[in-house]
């Protein structure tokens, strides 16, 4: 065995990329719950990848095929049930697993200084996440699937000039139809895969570049023993993979659970409009797209004329006060000027729909700038003041919320006294205004001292 | 950090307790995708019996059917055929079907047939599974030599077969065509793929 | 940290799940393993709806197996001519020939259950009544003006619905002047069985269970398994947790 070690070694970094990833791979040893959601996320993909390879050995991406090609899956294929219960509901767990997996960093600043890029990485994985998702979504070709796509599509066309042609392109259709189920089973199956691991590799390449945050926030690599082992560290493994291995198989009780109890979740995983056919004449009752991206379907929902109009008005005045007041250069007041003067232009030329678009797009952008957004002192919660606490709260609630209320018709009143719809633009204020507030309520935040070690009961 | 005082032989136990169970997990999560690519319920119902009136196929001639896509020849073989086939046994790699796997029980025998007279094969070749083609013509004019006593050959690789669908000496294929397992339901009703007289899906 | 899920989930309080505005519906009791209702309601199906609605993912033999009947009985009793046992379960009327008749193809059944529940599918088995005005001669409360002729009324009999106005006052601004409108609408109110069938309604609920019921099945065939296989995972797992744990303890001991 070590003679076959050594031969591979000599030709292969084996024992290298064992030592230096996992045996050797110093962690800290204060992780809590929150920290079980990374493998967990690892794993949700790979079962993603291996069950959706044996779907697609019975799948036929044709319009005239697809729906009857997944029933076939689930009745006709041996355990075929199994497997596309595997995969859907393997959807949904993945985004819950991602939501908290970001919700963690925004709780311990895994963002901060140095690892904005894992940030970004990880941003990006959640949009090609979403991408995949989308297209996913299209392939059963049932009712809800097809005007889920027809909707989500049309969104394009609220870009001036370009927006009809390129909706058509994105179809290759002048509605949804064959190709576009075509294309984005290509897409689905291979492009976004494809593009999701390799993602999700340099991630973990430049995790373990900087190493890993901790609920303390505190650089572990800053206080090393003489060993020149931090001493608030343990090797990944053993420590940290049997660990893990509690944690997925809690996640997987969980999942099972739910494959094998609730596939469809009451309709929240499968929908009960997407178990007849696409129908081109018959639009379902209520368009709604699956839960996880309900909050941004709210955003989108909630940018009436009025509401977008209220909002660039407020920006462009705080935009030009800013010009006014601010202690910068002239450089930056000249460009606070001209930002201005686009939002008033804007407001005056451009359609409420596409501000609603341009609002759910920086809705995910805002996620990028988080690490420069971000001026506390401190990194995680437990030394931060009321201020973030407070702010991290409502944002969450108001995301949730969201969510809550994308499920719901805009004109129902679903809370209480309001219409869905002033809800849904009071969360939207809510959810941009803890990015854009960000950098003014981290800085006035009142923090505490943060020790020099990390804590461990 | 300190390994100081630990149980080694009570970590190497559950070790190796977690390892065998979550062995046997893997297996069992992988076994429903290991079975989804046997053959589906459509795969099945495609391959159900198939019934064949041969009450029109006159003699010496050659009628082919899909089972399981597939083709079965069903040869009604004239009385020269058959006396013929005795005589092909020295040319022959398994004259007397001796190798179990390519025939049931009942067609052990030089006609490999229930009856004699008529002839089911599966018509893929054994070699790489091309469709032999007849070559019921006896002699010269058949293309293949003087010396040719009728039979199949196999264009692909020129694999050579005789009318009881035994292979010949020399050529690619190694045995004799597979015969399906059948029946006769009447005089003139073939079921190709059951010999069972009870309910076979 | 606690506090912060605390104030998430008091905060969450006040959403309420509203109801969706749409028929009142019945409930009805799904038992998979009532086999013997099952059967029943395989029996109706195929010999009264598979007439004009295909059930098109489902195979007869599979149908057979998970029920028990036997492959023999299913070709004697459920099976048209022609058709074999492996086969799909088509419809007598080819969909061309019924779109001609009824203006709509009937849709395909097998999935009709997931679709739009048991509840509804019993109720509106159930809401069918007399109405001179359709094409058809029927109508119903769960599914107004639906191309569908009641094709069980000699076991149900015919009902007349009886409607009961409801005023309806609506608000709205015209030329920034307040307007309300008052108007009628007919809303049901219940059913009076104008000339009975052949069954008891007692009876014809049972068979309509009996129906829906299979109807659930056949949406989806592998859910008994499926629940069946899930308690041995979850068995399995919770053993596999239990280890997990043990062997996480055994080697955090040297972490201090």
């Amino acid at each position: 065995m070590e003679k076959l070690i050594a031969w591979i070694d000599d030709r292969f970094p084996l024992t290298k990329v064992w030592n230096e990833h996992l045996a050797q791979y110093y962690a800290p040893k204060n992780f809590n719950f929150w920290y079980y959601f990374g493998s967990l996320a690892l794993l949700v993909l790979v079962n993603q990848i291996v069950t959706g390879i044996f779907l697609t050995m019975n799948y036929k991406p044709d319009a005239a095929l697809a729906f009857g090609s997944v029933q076939y899956i689930m009745y006709d294929v041996s355990w075929g049930w199994l497997i596309r219960y595997m995969h859907s509901v393997g959807a949904s767990m993945f985004f819950v697993i991602v939501y908290l997996h970001m919700f963690r960093g925004l709780l311990y600043g895994s963002h901060r200084q140095p690892r904005e890029l894992i940030w970004i990485f990880g941003a990006l994985i959640f949009v090609a996440l979403m991408a995949e998702a989308f297209m996913g979504y299209l392939l059963p070709w049932g009712n809800m699937s097809y005007w889920g796509a027809q909707v989500i599509i049309s969104l394009f066309t609220a870009i001036p000039y370009v927006g009809n042609g390129l909706a058509r392109w994105v179809r290759g259709d002048f509605v949804v139809s064959d190709a576009t189920l075509n294309r984005f089973f290509a897409f689905h199956v291979i492009a976004l895969p494809l593009v999701l691991v390799a993602l999700v590799f340099v991630h973990l390449v430049a995790l373990h570049k900087v190493g890993s945050n901790n609920p303390d926030g505190i650089e572990i690599k800053k206080k090393k023993g003489s060993n020149g082992i931090p001493l608030d560290g343990i090797p990944f493994h053993p420590y940290y993979t049997v660990k893990d291995i509690v944690g997925v198989t809690v996640f997987l009780m969980v999942f099972a659970a739910i494959i094998f109890f609730a596939p469809s979740m009451g309709g929240k995983f499968l929908e009960h409009d997407n178990f007849i056919p696409a129908n081109i004449l018959s639009t379902p009752l209520d368009i709604v797209p699956l839960w996880y991206f309900t909050p941004f379907y709210s955003m989108l929902r909630a940018s009436t004329t009025d509401f977008t109009h209220g909002m660039l008005a407020v920006s462009t005045v705080l935009v030009a006060g800013l010009a006014f007041f601010t202690r910068k250069g002239a450089m930056a007041k000249v460009a606070s000027v001209i930002i201005a003067a686009v939002l008033v232009l804007g407001m005056f030329t451009l359609e409420a729909k596409l501000w609603g678009v341009i609002m759910m797009g920086s809705s995910i952008v805002l996620i990028f700038f988080l690490p420069w957004l971000d001026r506390s002192p401190v990194k995680s919660i437990r030394y931060r003041g009321a201020l973030y606490k407070g702010a991290l709260t409502v944002f969450v609630i108001s995301f949730i919320l969201l969510g809550y209320l994308g499920t719901k018709s805009p004109d129902a009143v679903s809370l209480f006294l309001f219409k869905n719809v002033l809800w849904a633009q009071i969360f939207t204020l809510v959810y941009l205004g803890f990015f854009v507030l960000m950098p003014w309520y981290t800085k006035i935040d009142k923090t505490k001292p943060v020790p020099e070690r990390v804590t461990f009961k | 950090m300190s390994e100081d005082g630990v149980d080694r032989g009570k970590r190497r136990f559950l070790i190796a307790l977690t390892t065998g169970v979550g062995t046997v997990g893997i297996v069992f999560a992988a076994t429903p995708f290991v079975l989804s690519m046997n053959p589906s319920a459509r795969a099945r119902a495609a391959g159900a019996p198939v019934d064949v009136d041969i009450s029109k196929l006159e003699l010496g001639q050659m009628l082919v059917v899909a089972w399981r896509g597939k083709p079965v020849y069903i040869v009604n073989r004239t009385k020269a055929m058959l006396a013929q086939l005795s005589n092909n046994v020295s040319l022959l790699v398994d004259p007397y079907s001796k190798v179990k796997s390519q025939q049931p029980p009942y067609a052990e025998n030089i006609y490999r047939a229930r009856k004699p007279e008529i002839l089911v094969v599966l018509g893929v070749c054994t070699h790489l599974g091309c469709a032999p083609s007849r070559a019921f013509t006896v002699g010269a004019a058949s293309g293949l030599g003087a010396n040719w006593p009728g039979g199949f050959f196999c264009h692909c690789h020129g694999s050579k077969y005789d009318m009881s669908g035994r292979v010949f000496k020399n050529v690619p294929a190694p045995l004799n065509l597979d015969v399906p397992p059948y029946m006769y339901l009447t005089d003139t009703l073939i079921r190709v793929g059951s010999d069972k007289k009870k309910g076979a899906a | 940290m606690k506090k912060i899920l605390l104030s998430l989930l008091l905060a969450l309080l006040p959403v309420v799940a509203h109801a969706d505005e749409g028929p009142k519906l019945d409930h009805v009791r799904i038992d998979l393993s009532d086999r013997a209702s099952l059967q029943r309601g395989a029996r109706i199906f195929v010999n009264y709806c598979l007439s004009c609605h295909s059930a098109a993912y489902l195979r007869y033999n599979r149908m057979g197996h998970d029920l028990g009947i036997s492959n023999q009985l299913v070709k004697q009793d459920l099976l048209f001519a022609g058709d074999k046992v492996g086969d799909r379960m088509q419809a007598v009327m080819p969909a061309v020939e019924a779109k001609k008749w009824f203006g709509v193809a009937p849709p395909d059944l097998t999935l009709e259950a997931r679709y739009r529940g048991t509840d509804w599918i019993y109720t509106y088995m159930r809401s069918f009544y007399r109405d001179p005005k359709s094409f058809s001669g029927w109508n119903n409360t769960v599914f107004p003006h639906v191309a569908m002729p009641f094709v069980l009324y000699g076991w149900q009999g015919e009902q007349r619905a009886v409607f009961s106005t409801r005023k309806l006052v609506s608000h709205t601004v015209e030329n920034g002047k307040p307007v309300t409108e008052v108007s009628e609408e007919k809303v049901f109110d219940h059913f009076v069985l104008a000339k009975p069938g052949t069954m008891t309604p007692k009876q014809y609920d049972q068979s309509m269970r009996d129906l829906v019921n299979f109807m659930a099945y056949m949406a989806e065939p592998a859910k008994l398994e499926r629940i069946r296989v899930g308690i041995y995972v979850l068995i399995f797992l919770a053993v596999f947790l239990v280890l997990a744990i043990l062997l996480k303890k055994e080697y955090w001991k040297d972490v201090h």
